[in-house]
Protein backbone atom coordinates (compact mmCIF):
# COMPACT_ATOMS: atom_id res chain seq x y z
CA UNK A 1 0.00 0.00 0.00
CA UNK A 2 1.62 3.07 -1.15
CA UNK A 3 0.89 6.20 -3.39
CA UNK A 4 1.53 6.07 -6.88
CA UNK A 5 0.84 7.67 -10.53
CA UNK A 6 -1.86 5.47 -11.39
CA UNK A 7 -3.85 5.79 -7.76
CA UNK A 8 -3.60 9.60 -8.29
CA UNK A 9 -4.76 9.36 -11.23
CA UNK A 10 -7.46 7.01 -10.68
CA UNK A 11 -8.62 8.86 -7.21
CA UNK A 12 -8.88 11.81 -9.50
CA UNK A 13 -11.39 9.84 -11.68
CA UNK A 14 -13.31 8.84 -9.11
CA UNK A 15 -13.33 12.04 -7.82
CA UNK A 16 -14.64 13.26 -11.44
CA UNK A 17 -16.65 10.60 -12.25
CA UNK A 18 -18.51 10.77 -8.52
CA UNK A 19 -19.88 14.03 -9.35
CA UNK A 20 -22.85 15.14 -10.81
CA UNK A 21 -21.78 18.35 -11.84
CA UNK A 22 -19.08 16.99 -13.84
CA UNK A 23 -21.81 14.93 -16.32
CA UNK A 24 -24.45 17.37 -16.17
CA UNK A 25 -20.90 20.35 -17.50
CA UNK A 26 -19.56 17.83 -19.93
CA UNK A 27 -23.11 17.35 -21.16
CA UNK A 28 -24.07 20.82 -21.59
CA UNK A 29 -20.30 21.36 -23.51
CA UNK A 30 -21.18 18.66 -25.77
CA UNK A 31 -24.74 19.74 -26.62
CA UNK A 32 -23.62 23.19 -27.33
CA UNK A 33 -21.25 22.29 -29.61
CA UNK A 34 -23.76 19.96 -31.34
CA UNK A 35 -26.28 22.28 -31.63
CA UNK A 36 -24.72 25.59 -32.67
CA UNK A 37 -23.31 23.83 -35.48
CA UNK A 38 -26.19 22.67 -36.85
CA UNK A 39 -28.13 25.98 -36.40
CA UNK A 40 -25.37 27.29 -37.96
CA UNK A 41 -25.36 24.51 -40.67
CA UNK A 42 -28.86 25.40 -41.53
CA UNK A 43 -29.19 28.88 -41.29
CA UNK A 44 -25.93 30.27 -42.54
CA UNK A 45 -25.84 31.10 -46.56
CA UNK A 46 -22.70 33.15 -47.49
CA UNK A 47 -19.27 32.16 -48.55
CA UNK A 48 -17.19 32.96 -46.19
CA UNK A 49 -17.27 29.62 -44.04
CA UNK A 50 -16.98 26.37 -45.28
CA UNK A 51 -19.21 23.08 -44.02
CA UNK A 52 -16.67 22.32 -41.46
CA UNK A 53 -16.40 25.69 -39.38
CA UNK A 54 -19.91 25.97 -39.89
CA UNK A 55 -20.33 22.52 -38.26
CA UNK A 56 -17.86 23.66 -35.74
CA UNK A 57 -19.36 27.03 -34.73
CA UNK A 58 -20.28 25.69 -31.45
CA UNK A 59 -16.86 25.49 -30.26
CA UNK A 60 -16.78 28.98 -28.46
CA UNK A 61 -19.56 27.67 -26.44
CA UNK A 62 -18.27 24.78 -25.72
CA UNK A 63 -14.67 25.96 -25.06
CA UNK A 64 -16.38 27.99 -21.97
CA UNK A 65 -18.00 24.90 -21.23
CA UNK A 66 -15.22 23.04 -20.54
CA UNK A 67 -13.19 25.45 -19.21
CA UNK A 68 -15.95 25.70 -16.32
CA UNK A 69 -15.78 21.98 -15.97
CA UNK A 70 -12.22 21.78 -15.49
CA UNK A 71 -12.56 25.68 -13.05
CA UNK A 72 -15.02 23.89 -10.99
CA UNK A 73 -12.74 20.50 -10.51
CA UNK A 74 -9.73 22.55 -9.38
CA UNK A 75 -11.66 25.46 -7.64
CA UNK A 76 -13.97 23.12 -6.00
CA UNK A 77 -11.53 21.14 -3.95
CA UNK A 78 -10.66 24.94 -2.20
CA UNK A 79 -14.67 25.88 -2.21
CA UNK A 80 -15.27 22.64 -0.26
CA UNK A 81 -12.46 22.14 1.94
CA UNK A 82 -11.66 18.47 -0.11
CA UNK A 83 -8.49 19.86 -0.11
CA UNK A 84 -7.59 19.32 2.99
CA UNK A 85 -8.33 15.60 2.67
CA UNK A 86 -6.88 15.48 -0.61
CA UNK A 87 -3.19 16.94 0.86
CA UNK A 88 -3.16 14.88 3.60
CA UNK A 89 -3.22 11.72 1.88
CA UNK A 90 -1.13 13.21 -1.01
CA UNK A 91 0.99 15.42 0.58
CA UNK A 92 3.70 15.58 -2.18
CA UNK A 93 0.77 18.35 -3.47
CA UNK A 94 2.18 18.32 -7.44
CA UNK A 95 0.85 14.59 -8.63
CA UNK A 96 -2.61 15.60 -7.63
CA UNK A 97 -2.59 19.12 -9.73
CA UNK A 98 -1.18 16.82 -12.96
CA UNK A 99 -3.51 13.88 -12.15
CA UNK A 100 -6.85 16.07 -12.61
CA UNK A 101 -5.16 17.81 -15.14
CA UNK A 102 -4.63 14.68 -16.98
CA UNK A 103 -8.56 13.45 -16.14
CA UNK A 104 -10.36 16.64 -17.54
CA UNK A 105 -8.32 17.31 -20.39
CA UNK A 106 -8.65 13.84 -21.45
CA UNK A 107 -12.55 13.40 -20.54
CA UNK A 108 -13.15 16.67 -22.66
CA UNK A 109 -10.81 15.31 -25.14
CA UNK A 110 -12.77 12.50 -25.47
CA UNK A 111 -16.20 13.85 -25.13
CA UNK A 112 -15.57 16.62 -27.52
CA UNK A 113 -13.82 15.00 -30.30
CA UNK A 114 -16.92 13.06 -30.75
CA UNK A 115 -19.16 16.01 -30.57
CA UNK A 116 -17.38 17.54 -33.10
CA UNK A 117 -17.26 14.30 -35.50
CA UNK A 118 -21.54 14.52 -34.46
CA UNK A 119 -21.77 17.95 -35.22
CA UNK A 120 -20.41 17.65 -38.58
CA UNK A 121 -22.36 14.58 -39.04
CA UNK A 122 -25.48 16.24 -37.97
CA UNK A 123 -24.81 20.04 -39.18
CA UNK A 124 -23.75 18.21 -43.08
CA UNK A 125 -27.19 16.34 -42.73
CA UNK A 126 -28.69 19.77 -42.16
CA UNK A 127 -26.23 22.13 -43.84
CA UNK A 128 -27.79 25.01 -46.08
CA UNK A 129 -28.39 24.50 -49.89
CA UNK A 130 -25.82 27.17 -50.77
CA UNK A 131 -23.34 25.61 -48.84
CA UNK A 132 -20.99 22.99 -50.41
CA UNK A 133 -21.18 20.06 -48.59
CA UNK A 134 -17.39 18.09 -47.63
CA UNK A 135 -16.37 14.73 -46.21
CA UNK A 136 -14.12 13.50 -43.80
CA UNK A 137 -11.72 12.58 -46.69
CA UNK A 138 -11.58 16.59 -48.14
CA UNK A 139 -8.24 18.32 -46.88
CA UNK A 140 -8.52 19.94 -43.64
CA UNK A 141 -11.71 18.74 -42.18
CA UNK A 142 -10.54 15.36 -40.12
CA UNK A 143 -7.44 18.06 -39.07
CA UNK A 144 -10.10 20.79 -37.94
CA UNK A 145 -12.53 18.21 -36.20
CA UNK A 146 -9.62 16.33 -34.30
CA UNK A 147 -8.06 19.47 -33.82
CA UNK A 148 -11.61 20.80 -31.70
CA UNK A 149 -11.40 17.93 -29.60
CA UNK A 150 -7.48 18.66 -28.87
CA UNK A 151 -8.42 22.43 -28.06
CA UNK A 152 -11.35 21.68 -26.33
CA UNK A 153 -9.31 19.44 -24.20
CA UNK A 154 -6.50 22.08 -23.26
CA UNK A 155 -9.65 24.26 -22.29
CA UNK A 156 -10.56 22.20 -19.80
CA UNK A 157 -6.79 21.66 -18.50
CA UNK A 158 -6.88 25.51 -18.28
CA UNK A 159 -9.81 25.55 -16.28
CA UNK A 160 -8.09 23.08 -13.60
CA UNK A 161 -5.09 25.13 -13.34
CA UNK A 162 -7.06 28.63 -13.24
CA UNK A 163 -9.22 26.89 -10.31
CA UNK A 164 -6.32 25.46 -8.68
CA UNK A 165 -4.50 28.84 -8.92
CA UNK A 166 -6.81 31.44 -7.69
CA UNK A 167 -9.17 28.87 -5.09
CA UNK A 168 -12.36 30.32 -6.16
CA UNK A 169 -15.14 28.69 -8.70
CA UNK A 170 -15.83 32.41 -9.19
CA UNK A 171 -12.66 34.17 -9.75
CA UNK A 172 -11.56 30.81 -12.08
CA UNK A 173 -14.70 31.48 -14.41
CA UNK A 174 -14.46 35.18 -14.62
CA UNK A 175 -10.76 34.90 -15.83
CA UNK A 176 -11.31 31.80 -18.05
CA UNK A 177 -14.64 33.78 -19.31
CA UNK A 178 -12.31 36.89 -20.10
CA UNK A 179 -9.16 34.82 -21.38
CA UNK A 180 -11.27 33.52 -24.28
CA UNK A 181 -14.28 35.75 -24.58
CA UNK A 182 -13.49 39.17 -23.58
CA UNK A 183 -9.53 39.49 -24.33
CA UNK A 184 -10.16 39.46 -28.04
CA UNK A 185 -13.22 41.89 -28.21
CA UNK A 186 -10.65 44.14 -26.10
CA UNK A 187 -7.45 43.63 -28.59
CA UNK A 188 -9.64 45.27 -31.63
CA UNK A 189 -9.75 48.63 -29.58
CA UNK A 190 -5.82 48.38 -29.82
CA UNK A 191 -4.37 50.68 -32.84
CA UNK A 192 -4.78 48.93 -35.80
CA UNK A 193 -0.97 47.86 -36.24
CA UNK A 194 -0.79 46.29 -32.93
CA UNK A 195 -3.88 44.78 -32.91
CA UNK A 196 -3.02 43.07 -36.12
CA UNK A 197 0.11 41.68 -34.70
CA UNK A 198 -1.32 40.85 -31.27
CA UNK A 199 -4.84 38.92 -32.52
CA UNK A 200 -3.64 35.80 -33.44
CA UNK A 201 -1.34 35.28 -30.27
CA UNK A 202 -4.60 35.88 -28.19
CA UNK A 203 -5.26 32.19 -26.47
CA UNK A 204 -8.83 31.58 -28.24
CA UNK A 205 -8.02 32.72 -31.61
CA UNK A 206 -4.73 30.85 -31.31
CA UNK A 207 -6.18 27.77 -30.37
CA UNK A 208 -9.01 28.21 -32.59
CA UNK A 209 -6.40 28.41 -35.73
CA UNK A 210 -6.22 24.63 -35.70
CA UNK A 211 -10.52 24.48 -36.09
CA UNK A 212 -10.29 26.57 -39.13
CA UNK A 213 -10.36 25.00 -42.35
CA UNK A 214 -9.45 28.14 -44.42
CA UNK A 215 -6.52 30.01 -42.76
CA UNK A 216 -7.43 33.90 -42.72
CA UNK A 217 -4.81 36.14 -43.10
CA UNK A 218 -4.46 37.28 -39.65
CA UNK A 219 -4.61 33.99 -37.90
CA UNK A 220 -1.70 31.09 -37.05
CA UNK A 221 -0.82 28.10 -38.94
CA UNK A 222 -3.74 25.58 -37.15
CA UNK A 223 -0.53 23.39 -35.52
CA UNK A 224 1.26 26.80 -34.24
CA UNK A 225 -2.07 27.67 -33.17
CA UNK A 226 -2.35 25.12 -31.04
CA UNK A 227 1.01 24.85 -29.97
CA UNK A 228 0.47 28.64 -28.67
CA UNK A 229 -2.53 27.92 -26.89
CA UNK A 230 -0.82 25.09 -25.43
CA UNK A 231 2.07 27.26 -24.28
CA UNK A 232 -0.53 29.18 -22.32
CA UNK A 233 -1.80 26.07 -20.86
CA UNK A 234 1.81 25.00 -19.43
CA UNK A 235 2.64 28.27 -18.10
CA UNK A 236 -1.08 28.59 -16.13
CA UNK A 237 -0.52 25.49 -14.72
CA UNK A 238 3.17 26.32 -14.01
CA UNK A 239 2.01 28.97 -11.87
CA UNK A 240 -1.06 26.99 -10.37
CA UNK A 241 1.81 24.21 -9.36
CA UNK A 242 4.26 26.75 -7.99
CA UNK A 243 1.14 28.09 -5.88
CA UNK A 244 0.06 24.57 -4.75
CA UNK A 245 3.47 23.38 -3.97
CA UNK A 246 4.56 26.78 -1.98
CA UNK A 247 1.51 28.01 -0.08
CA UNK A 248 -0.89 26.82 2.38
CA UNK A 249 -3.52 24.54 1.65
CA UNK B 1 4.69 9.19 16.92
CA UNK B 2 4.33 13.03 16.54
CA UNK B 3 7.58 14.90 17.05
CA UNK B 4 6.67 18.64 17.34
CA UNK B 5 9.76 20.57 17.46
CA UNK B 6 10.12 24.14 18.14
CA UNK B 7 7.17 24.99 15.77
CA UNK B 8 6.32 28.82 15.25
CA UNK B 9 3.94 29.45 12.97
CA UNK B 10 3.27 33.40 11.30
CA UNK B 11 0.36 34.74 9.87
CA UNK B 12 1.81 38.13 8.86
CA UNK B 13 2.12 39.75 11.69
CA UNK B 14 0.66 37.54 13.95
CA UNK B 15 2.12 34.65 15.73
CA UNK B 16 -0.21 31.65 15.75
CA UNK B 17 2.26 28.91 17.40
CA UNK B 18 5.36 30.19 19.86
CA UNK B 19 8.20 27.85 19.81
CA UNK B 20 5.54 25.02 20.56
CA UNK B 21 7.08 21.28 21.32
CA UNK B 22 5.45 18.23 22.66
CA UNK B 23 5.50 15.13 22.00
CA UNK B 24 2.44 12.40 21.17
CA UNK B 25 3.81 8.45 21.93
CA UNK B 26 2.41 5.34 20.53
CA UNK B 27 0.10 3.30 22.99
CA UNK B 28 -0.88 6.95 24.44
CA UNK B 29 -4.44 8.88 24.22
CA UNK B 30 -2.69 12.67 24.14
CA UNK B 31 -5.51 15.62 24.66
CA UNK B 32 -4.37 18.41 22.90
CA UNK B 33 -6.12 21.10 24.89
CA UNK B 34 -6.21 24.79 24.65
CA UNK B 35 -9.08 27.55 24.27
CA UNK B 36 -10.32 28.70 20.76
CA UNK B 37 -8.05 30.25 19.36
CA UNK B 38 -5.14 28.99 20.46
CA UNK B 39 -3.69 27.10 17.64
CA UNK B 40 -4.42 23.71 18.00
CA UNK B 41 -5.82 23.85 15.00
CA UNK B 42 -3.03 25.25 12.94
CA UNK B 43 -0.74 23.03 14.27
CA UNK B 44 -2.54 19.70 13.46
CA UNK B 45 -2.38 21.22 9.96
CA UNK B 46 1.65 21.58 10.47
CA UNK B 47 1.78 17.76 11.47
CA UNK B 48 0.15 16.71 7.98
CA UNK B 49 2.00 19.53 6.35
CA UNK B 50 -1.13 21.40 4.90
CA UNK B 51 0.40 24.48 6.51
CA UNK B 52 4.41 24.81 6.58
CA UNK B 53 5.64 26.24 9.92
CA UNK B 54 7.61 29.16 9.88
CA UNK B 55 10.39 27.84 12.17
CA UNK B 56 11.02 24.46 13.66
CA UNK B 57 10.04 20.90 12.38
CA UNK B 58 7.19 18.15 12.91
CA UNK B 59 8.28 14.38 12.07
CA UNK B 60 5.58 11.77 11.91
CA UNK B 61 6.83 8.87 13.01
CA UNK B 62 10.48 10.16 13.09
CA UNK B 63 10.15 11.47 9.42
CA UNK B 64 8.52 14.39 7.57
CA UNK B 65 5.16 13.98 6.73
CA UNK B 66 5.29 14.58 3.20
CA UNK B 67 8.30 12.45 2.46
CA UNK B 68 6.39 9.37 3.57
CA UNK B 69 5.73 6.82 0.36
CA UNK B 70 1.77 6.07 1.66
CA UNK B 71 0.97 8.45 4.01
CA UNK B 72 -2.39 7.55 4.80
CA UNK B 73 -0.60 4.22 6.51
CA UNK B 74 1.50 6.96 8.38
CA UNK B 75 -1.21 9.28 10.00
CA UNK B 76 -5.00 9.28 9.47
CA UNK B 77 -6.64 12.59 10.34
CA UNK B 78 -10.21 14.31 11.49
CA UNK B 79 -9.51 18.00 10.35
CA UNK B 80 -11.67 20.96 12.06
CA UNK B 81 -13.67 21.58 9.13
CA UNK B 82 -15.15 19.67 7.02
CA UNK B 83 -12.93 18.32 4.07
CA UNK B 84 -15.52 16.55 1.58
CA UNK B 85 -17.38 17.54 -1.19
CA UNK B 86 -21.33 17.87 -0.37
CA UNK B 87 -22.14 16.45 -3.78
CA UNK B 88 -20.46 13.21 -3.63
CA UNK B 89 -21.78 10.10 -1.75
CA UNK B 90 -19.85 8.74 1.41
CA UNK B 91 -18.73 6.01 -0.52
CA UNK B 92 -16.96 8.30 -3.53
CA UNK B 93 -15.54 10.04 -1.13
CA UNK B 94 -14.03 7.32 0.58
CA UNK B 95 -12.97 5.82 -2.24
CA UNK B 96 -10.94 8.48 -4.29
CA UNK B 97 -8.95 9.13 -1.12
CA UNK B 98 -8.49 5.44 -1.06
CA UNK B 99 -7.49 4.84 -4.55
CA UNK B 100 -4.38 7.55 -3.91
CA UNK B 101 -2.89 4.98 -2.26
CA UNK B 102 -4.13 1.15 -3.73
CA UNK B 103 -6.54 0.43 -0.75
CA UNK B 104 -8.91 -1.93 -1.66
CA UNK B 105 -12.46 -1.47 -1.69
CA UNK B 106 -13.45 -4.11 0.66
CA UNK B 107 -11.36 -1.33 3.32
CA UNK B 108 -13.83 1.41 2.63
CA UNK B 109 -16.48 -0.91 3.09
CA UNK B 110 -14.93 -1.66 6.96
CA UNK B 111 -14.32 1.64 7.78
CA UNK B 112 -17.90 2.83 6.85
CA UNK B 113 -19.29 0.13 8.34
CA UNK B 114 -16.92 0.46 11.95
CA UNK B 115 -18.06 3.98 11.69
CA UNK B 116 -22.02 3.22 11.63
CA UNK B 117 -22.67 4.66 7.98
CA UNK B 118 -22.80 1.42 5.62
CA UNK B 119 -26.65 2.51 5.86
CA UNK B 120 -25.96 5.69 4.06
CA UNK B 121 -22.93 4.88 2.31
CA UNK B 122 -24.44 6.10 -0.86
CA UNK B 123 -26.41 8.77 0.43
CA UNK B 124 -24.71 12.60 -0.61
CA UNK B 125 -22.48 13.68 2.11
CA UNK B 126 -24.45 16.92 1.48
CA UNK B 127 -27.63 15.55 2.99
CA UNK B 128 -25.52 14.71 6.04
CA UNK B 129 -25.80 15.68 9.58
CA UNK B 130 -22.73 17.26 11.44
CA UNK B 131 -22.35 14.00 13.69
CA UNK B 132 -22.78 11.81 10.22
CA UNK B 133 -19.71 14.03 8.97
CA UNK B 134 -17.51 13.67 11.53
CA UNK B 135 -18.31 9.99 11.58
CA UNK B 136 -17.31 9.94 7.68
CA UNK B 137 -14.29 11.92 8.90
CA UNK B 138 -13.01 9.02 11.27
CA UNK B 139 -13.60 6.60 8.77
CA UNK B 140 -11.63 8.27 6.23
CA UNK B 141 -8.92 8.82 8.93
CA UNK B 142 -8.81 5.44 9.28
CA UNK B 143 -9.20 3.84 5.87
CA UNK B 144 -4.64 3.25 6.06
CA UNK B 145 -4.96 1.46 9.16
CA UNK B 146 -2.81 4.10 10.34
CA UNK B 147 -0.12 3.94 13.00
CA UNK B 148 -0.73 7.37 14.50
CA UNK B 149 -4.82 8.91 14.43
CA UNK B 150 -5.02 12.74 15.18
CA UNK B 151 -8.49 13.96 15.34
CA UNK B 152 -9.83 17.58 15.89
CA UNK B 153 -12.33 18.28 18.13
CA UNK B 154 -13.44 14.69 17.07
CA UNK B 155 -17.03 15.02 18.95
CA UNK B 156 -18.32 17.75 18.13
CA UNK B 157 -21.79 17.27 17.01
CA UNK B 158 -21.87 13.61 18.03
CA UNK B 159 -24.92 12.90 20.09
CA UNK B 160 -24.26 11.40 23.44
CA UNK B 161 -23.76 7.53 21.86
CA UNK B 162 -21.62 8.78 19.00
CA UNK B 163 -19.60 10.32 22.04
CA UNK B 164 -19.40 7.16 23.59
CA UNK B 165 -18.36 4.91 20.26
CA UNK B 166 -15.40 7.92 19.36
CA UNK B 167 -14.57 7.13 23.31
CA UNK B 168 -13.79 3.68 23.23
CA UNK B 169 -12.75 3.51 19.29
CA UNK B 170 -10.01 5.84 20.22
CA UNK B 171 -9.21 4.00 23.78
CA UNK B 172 -9.25 1.14 21.44
CA UNK B 173 -6.37 2.14 18.88
CA UNK B 174 -4.17 3.51 22.18
CA UNK B 175 -4.51 0.06 23.76
CA UNK B 176 -3.53 -1.52 19.64
CA UNK B 177 -0.23 0.25 20.26
CA UNK B 178 -1.39 3.59 17.67
CA UNK B 179 -0.59 6.64 18.66
CA UNK B 180 -3.91 8.80 19.33
CA UNK B 181 -4.18 12.65 19.62
CA UNK B 182 -7.39 14.49 19.95
CA UNK B 183 -7.71 18.51 20.02
CA UNK B 184 -10.82 19.89 22.28
CA UNK B 185 -11.35 23.15 24.33
CA UNK B 186 -13.19 21.28 26.74
CA UNK B 187 -11.14 20.11 29.48
CA UNK B 188 -13.97 17.40 30.47
CA UNK B 189 -14.18 15.89 27.32
CA UNK B 190 -10.57 15.46 26.87
CA UNK B 191 -9.86 13.62 30.11
CA UNK B 192 -12.17 10.86 30.17
CA UNK B 193 -10.09 9.70 27.23
CA UNK B 194 -6.28 10.80 27.54
CA UNK B 195 -3.39 9.55 29.26
CA UNK B 196 -1.36 12.59 28.27
CA UNK B 197 -2.26 16.04 28.28
CA UNK B 198 -0.57 18.78 26.28
CA UNK B 199 -2.20 22.45 26.89
CA UNK B 200 -1.25 25.42 24.77
CA UNK B 201 -2.38 29.12 25.00
CA UNK B 202 -1.97 31.79 22.61
CA UNK B 203 0.08 29.19 20.59
CA UNK B 204 2.21 28.75 23.65
CA UNK B 205 2.86 25.35 25.35
CA UNK B 206 1.18 25.68 28.82
CA UNK B 207 1.41 22.16 30.13
CA UNK B 208 2.69 19.09 29.20
CA UNK B 209 1.51 16.18 31.67
CA UNK B 210 -0.32 13.40 32.45
CA UNK B 211 -4.23 13.64 33.34
CA UNK B 212 -3.66 12.23 37.03
CA UNK B 213 -0.47 15.13 37.73
CA UNK B 214 -2.58 17.58 36.18
CA UNK B 215 -5.04 17.32 38.88
CA UNK B 216 -3.13 16.43 41.40
CA UNK B 217 -5.14 16.99 44.72
CA UNK B 218 -4.36 20.45 46.58
CA UNK B 219 -4.87 18.32 49.62
CA UNK B 220 -7.87 17.83 52.03
CA UNK B 221 -9.29 19.80 53.98
CA UNK B 222 -10.37 19.16 57.44
CA UNK B 223 -12.53 20.78 60.22
CA UNK B 224 -11.70 19.05 63.73
CA UNK B 225 -11.98 20.06 67.12
CA UNK B 226 -8.81 19.06 68.05
CA UNK B 227 -6.15 20.29 65.26
CA UNK B 228 -2.57 19.81 66.65
CA UNK B 229 -3.38 16.58 68.06
CA UNK B 230 -4.35 15.48 64.67
CA UNK B 231 -1.29 17.05 63.10
CA UNK B 232 0.90 14.43 64.95
CA UNK B 233 -1.43 11.40 64.44
CA UNK B 234 -0.61 12.39 60.70
CA UNK B 235 2.33 13.42 60.46
CA UNK B 236 4.85 11.72 58.22
CA UNK B 237 6.86 12.22 55.44
CA UNK B 238 5.75 14.02 52.33
CA UNK B 239 3.33 14.97 54.39
CA UNK B 240 2.19 18.91 54.91
CA UNK B 241 0.19 20.48 57.28
CA UNK B 242 -1.54 23.78 57.16
CA UNK B 243 -3.61 25.86 59.12
CA UNK B 244 -6.32 27.46 57.46
CA UNK B 245 -8.42 28.22 60.13
CA UNK B 246 -9.28 27.87 63.96
CA UNK B 247 -9.87 24.12 63.46
CA UNK B 248 -9.07 23.79 59.73
CA UNK B 249 -5.98 22.15 58.36
CA UNK B 250 -5.23 21.68 54.53
CA UNK B 251 -3.11 18.34 54.32
CA UNK B 252 -1.23 17.44 51.29
CA UNK B 253 0.87 14.21 50.66
CA UNK B 254 -2.08 11.84 52.04
CA UNK B 255 -5.35 10.45 51.31
CA UNK B 256 -8.50 11.63 53.33
CA UNK B 257 -8.90 7.91 53.91
CA UNK B 258 -5.81 8.15 55.97
CA UNK B 259 -6.41 11.15 57.57
CA UNK B 260 -10.05 9.64 58.70
CA UNK B 261 -8.26 6.21 60.50
CA UNK B 262 -5.87 8.20 62.14
CA UNK B 263 -8.23 10.23 63.65
CA UNK B 264 -10.50 7.01 64.46
CA UNK B 265 -7.59 5.67 65.53
CA UNK B 266 -6.94 8.19 68.50
CA UNK B 267 -10.26 9.21 68.87
CA UNK B 268 -9.98 12.43 67.62
CA UNK B 269 -13.24 13.76 66.42
CA UNK B 270 -13.32 14.68 63.10
CA UNK B 271 -16.28 17.53 62.03
CA UNK B 272 -15.12 17.79 58.07
CA UNK B 273 -13.09 15.80 55.25
CA UNK B 274 -13.03 16.93 52.51
CA UNK B 275 -10.86 15.98 49.29
CA UNK B 276 -10.15 19.28 47.68
CA UNK B 277 -9.46 18.55 43.94
CA UNK B 278 -9.42 21.30 41.74
CA UNK B 279 -11.78 20.00 39.31
CA UNK B 280 -9.88 19.54 35.52
CA UNK B 281 -12.16 22.04 34.08
CA UNK B 282 -11.09 24.83 37.16
CA UNK B 283 -7.06 23.53 36.41
CA UNK B 284 -7.45 24.05 33.12
CA UNK B 285 -9.35 27.57 33.14
CA UNK B 286 -6.94 28.89 35.57
CA UNK B 287 -3.86 27.99 33.39
CA UNK B 288 -4.95 29.09 29.93
CA UNK B 289 -6.58 32.34 32.11
CA UNK B 290 -3.21 33.12 33.22
CA UNK B 291 -1.73 32.55 29.75
CA UNK B 292 -3.74 34.99 28.46
CA UNK B 293 -3.57 37.78 30.85
CA UNK B 294 -0.04 37.36 30.87
CA UNK B 295 0.12 37.76 27.32
CA UNK B 296 -2.48 40.81 27.74
CA UNK B 297 -0.18 42.38 29.97
CA UNK B 298 3.17 42.54 27.35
Amino acid sequence: MKITPGGVVAAEWTKFSSLRSTWITTGISVVLLIAFGMIASASFSGDSLSAVDLALSGSTLAALAVGVLGALLGAGEYTTGMIRATLAAVPRRLPVLWSKSLVAGVAALVTMTAGAFAAFALGSAVLNDAIGGLGLRDDGVLRALLGAGLYLGLVAVLGVALGMLVRSSAGAIAILAGLLLIVPGLAALLPDSISETVTPYLPSNAGSAVMALTQGDNTLAPWTGLAVFAGYVVVALAVAAFRLKKTDA
Amino acid sequence: MIQVREVSKQYGAKTVVDRLSFTAKPGQVTGFLGPNGAGKSTTMRMVVALDAPTAGDVLVNGRPYASSKAPLREIGVLLEARAMHPGRTAVSHLLALARTHGISRSRVDEVLDLAGLSAVAHKRVGAFSLGMGQRLGIAAALLGDPAVVMLDEPVNGLDPEGVLWVRNLLTGLAAEGRTVMLSSHLMSEVSLIADHLVIIGRGRLLADTTVADFVTAEGVRVVTAAPDALRTAIAGPGITVTSTGAEELLVAGTTARAIGLAAAGRGIPLFELTPQNASLEEAFMALTHNAVEYEAAR
